[in-house]
């Protein structure tokens, strides 16, 4: 480690209050078995999965019930055996209804036929990637973009460096905390596994130093897999994959360009842990760490959920409520989806549940700029944010264009800081969906 | 004086050379312009909507011209300024039916139930990215007014959260159309006069769980009206706007839709009043 404080990237906020503390002591503990499971088809950015099961179906746990439609997209699995009991809509995380399997456990819980362990340290690259697309493994940081994708550049982009993000700069998420101090090994034999997949054998693991124990854990075992863990200043968005770039091997994206442009590529901790499981024991990936966690929640903690579990189960587990919550976010604060439905079910990217008390939302009133340009100190991507929402505000949306509009992160740094709780992210939001529709035009 | 007057024979040689070969260039790269464009220009309204689908009146003067359109399809113009550009140009006045912007959906704050509480920007392609929206319905109105903003005739209202268009000053320019992130703003011939103020694909049953006023695919309407009046979609019904006869406010003498979504004109305007005065 460089520094007790860190290495960092220009920009990014602190927020006061992480909320980290409710729950980062608390051990990942396995959900029980609930009757009933509604799984999600469209879990992962590209192609939705093709469904292979029909209603009055038997399933074993791990089988495959939809395969990947495509390049982009993965295999989805079944998170408990049991019989299908119909595919209908369901409100969805994004707030539109989505399709679901409907799956009525048998109490068995019993697995399937599973994939063969493989021996990844003698295996071709190729055969890696494909266990993880058959695997059903994608970003789980919140992305949810197919990891077999990232790993598979196009020939003429050579690869030098792997990151793996640990960051977890969300304020109050803990899963990817509690993954490494409690399965390093796991962790580090997933970055082992990736960095075979590409070749390369830079292998970083980004840590914030408030994760000191993570950091201490890791550092005692990294070393039998030639992993470097470096400890990253505690910062928001440290976790975005450019960021860390920036931070660990002081490279920068070009704009408009992916890690692969500088020679890298970036996965979270949780993909890893899933890939080692996927390539050493054949498990699909068909559950994950996730946080349940805010001050309305009893007992907030860490569980390992099975796709399709309903947030509203999930929060019984942590012990329900103790006040009434007004806002449910799927994911962090920053970036995370306020939800209107508690059915919306654990997808390959819900790394936290988050229940808000009255008193911590406010209903903002926005106000005109006063062009202090805070936001322009804290755009982690040197945006003018100020400038963009005014060029957006009389739709002037080519001139935002060309002012690097889409190399926005939609962070929510400067929306974070600005005094006149302007709507910043909001206005980006819109004008980069309308600019993606003309271009389509 | 020597130098005095060698300047302005200068001068004046110079500007007799250049003047000479602005005259030449006029008439060797003359453009020939039909005089008849300006002269149809200045008959046509000016307002360069494009809902004829040109790029401003001048152009649609020259497809006039050249017989690409007939003048009856300018949606602004008056039947009289329509028959004298037919006149002056010695042409048909043309069969274009004049169009106007429905928007097919009823759910206003009194009969579509709010979901979320939504604090962001006033524009609808904004509310739409975030949660689908904070209406229940996933295809209904959304009440930011993006359309009413985009109108440039002014003849679309916000009345309690939802787009009605005033079809006396709409020209069916069509502006509207685009603004509309949830697609729900379409034109219907101007003779139309009856409309089914809904288009959620949903069963009938998801439909009433979200909106007091849904199509429920009854389908009370179309054993009512004549053949062909209506069309069937799933659970959806819509006016068949091609039919030979189209649907006229006479089907109300054999049929009163249960959800109140298949409405004249007159009356889809005057509920939205009635409950606009309840929430003041």
């Amino acid at each position: 480690m460089s520094s007790s404080k860190g290495l960092t990237f220009k920009g990014g906020i602190h927020p006061t209050s992480d909320g980290k503390a409710l729950s980062s002591s608390a051990a990942i503990q396995d959900a029980p078995l609930l009757e009933e499971y509604q799984v999600i088809i469209h879990q992962n950015i590209g192609a939705p999965p093709k469904v292979l099961v029909a209603k009055g179906d038997e399933v074993k746990k791990g089988q495959v019930i939809a395969e990947a439609g495509g390049f982009v997209s993965v295999a989805l699995h079944s998170p408990t055996s049991g019989k299908i009991l119909k595919i209908d809509n369901i409100p969805g995380p994004m707030g539109v209804p989505v399709q679901a399997v409907f799956i009525s456990a048998d109490g068995e819980d019993q697995w399937g036929e599973l994939m063969p362990p493989m021996d990844w340290k003698n295996a071709e690259p190729q055969a890696i990637k494909d266990r993880i697309r058959d695997a059903g493994v994608v970003g789980m940081g919140g992305a949810a973009f197919p990891t077999h994708v990232k790993l598979s550049p196009p020939p003429e982009k050579k690869l030098d460096c792997l990151i793996l993000n640990g960051a977890e700069c969300e304020p109050y998420l803990t899963a990817d905390h509690r993954l490494m101090v409690e399965y390093p090994e796991k962790v580090l034999e997933g970055a082992a596994i990736l960095g075979k997949a590409i070749a390369v054998t830079d292998i970083y693991i980004g840590v914030e130093v408030n994760k000191m124990d993570a950091i201490d854990t890791l550092l005692a075992k990294a070393d039998a897999y030639g992993i470097k863990i470096v400890g990253l200043q505690v910062k928001y968005p440290q976790g975005a994959e450019k960021h860390l770039i920036s931070a660990i091997i002081k490279r920068e994206v070009p704009t408009g360009g992916l890690p692969m442009d500088v020679a890298c590529v970036v996965q979270n901790v949780g993909s890893a842990a899933a890939v080692a499981d996927a390539v050493t024991e054949g498990k699909p990936l068909i559950e994950r760490i996730t946080t349940i966690t805010g001050l309305p929640v009893k007992n907030p903690s860490n569980w390992r959920l099975k796709l399709g579990t309903p947030i509203v189960e999930a929060i019984k587990f942590a012990g329900g409520i103790v006040c009434e919550p007004a806002k449910i976010i799927l994911g962090g604060p920053m970036m995370g989806f306020a939800q209107k439905s508690l059915q919306v079910t654990v997808t390959k990217n819900t790394s936290g549940v988050l229940l808000m008390k009255k008193e911590e939302i406010t209903q903002y009133q926005s106000t005109a700029c006063i062009r202090c340009g805070r936001c322009l100190d804290a755009c982690p991507m040197n945006l003018q944010p100020g400038s963009l929402s005014a060029a957006i505000e009389s739709e002037k949306f080519d001139l935002a264009a060309k002012n690097n509009l889409m190399d926005c992160v939609e962070c929510g740094s400067c929306a974070y800081v600005c005094p006149s709780n302007r709507p910043l992210v909001q206005h980006f939001r819109r004008a980069k969906a309308e600019i993606r529709n003309r271009s389509k035009k | 004086m020597e130098v005095f007057v060698t300047a302005v024979i200068t001068m004046a040689v110079i500007g007799i050379i250049l003047g000479a070969i602005i005259g030449i260039a006029a008439k060797l790269f003359k453009v020939e312009v039909d005089p008849r464009i300006d002269l149809v220009s200045e008959l046509l309204p000016g307002v360069n909507c494009g809902g004829c689908g040109k790029a401003g009146c001048a152009d649609f003067a020259k497809s006039i011209i050249e017989g690409e359109n007939p003048p009856s399809k300018c949606p602004v113009a008056s039947q009289e300024q329509i028959s004298s550009i037919a006149k002056a140009l010695g042409i048909e006045v043309g069969d274009a039916v004049k169009q106007v912007a429905v928007v097919f959906c009823g759910g206003d704050h009194n009969q579509e139930k709010v979901q979320t509480l939504y604090n962001g920007v006033s524009d609808c392609v904004s509310a739409s990215l975030i949660a689908g929206g904070p209406k229940g319905c996933s295809y209904g109105c959304l009440g930011m007014g993006s359309c009413a903003r985009a109108c440039p005739f002014n003849a679309i209202e916000m009345l309690n959260g939802l787009a009605v268009v005033h079809p006396h000053l709409c020209v069916g320019c069509g502006a509207c159309i685009d603004t509309c992130p949830r697609k729900i703003i379409e034109l219907a011939p101007q003779t139309a006069k009856v409309h089914i103020y809904c288009n959620s694909p949903e069963k009938g049953a998801a439909k009433m769980k979200v909106c007091a006023v849904p199509c429920i695919a009854c389908r009370k309407c179309v054993k009512a009206g004549e053949e062909n009046q209506f069309i069937i979609d799933g659970f959806n019904i819509s006016v068949n706007y091609e039919a030979e006869k189209l649907v006229d406010t006479a089907i109300f003498e054999n049929v009163k839709c249960p959800t109140s979504c298949l409405l004249s004109e007159t009356e889809h305007l005057k509920i939205e009043k009635a409950s606009k005065s309840e929430v003041v």
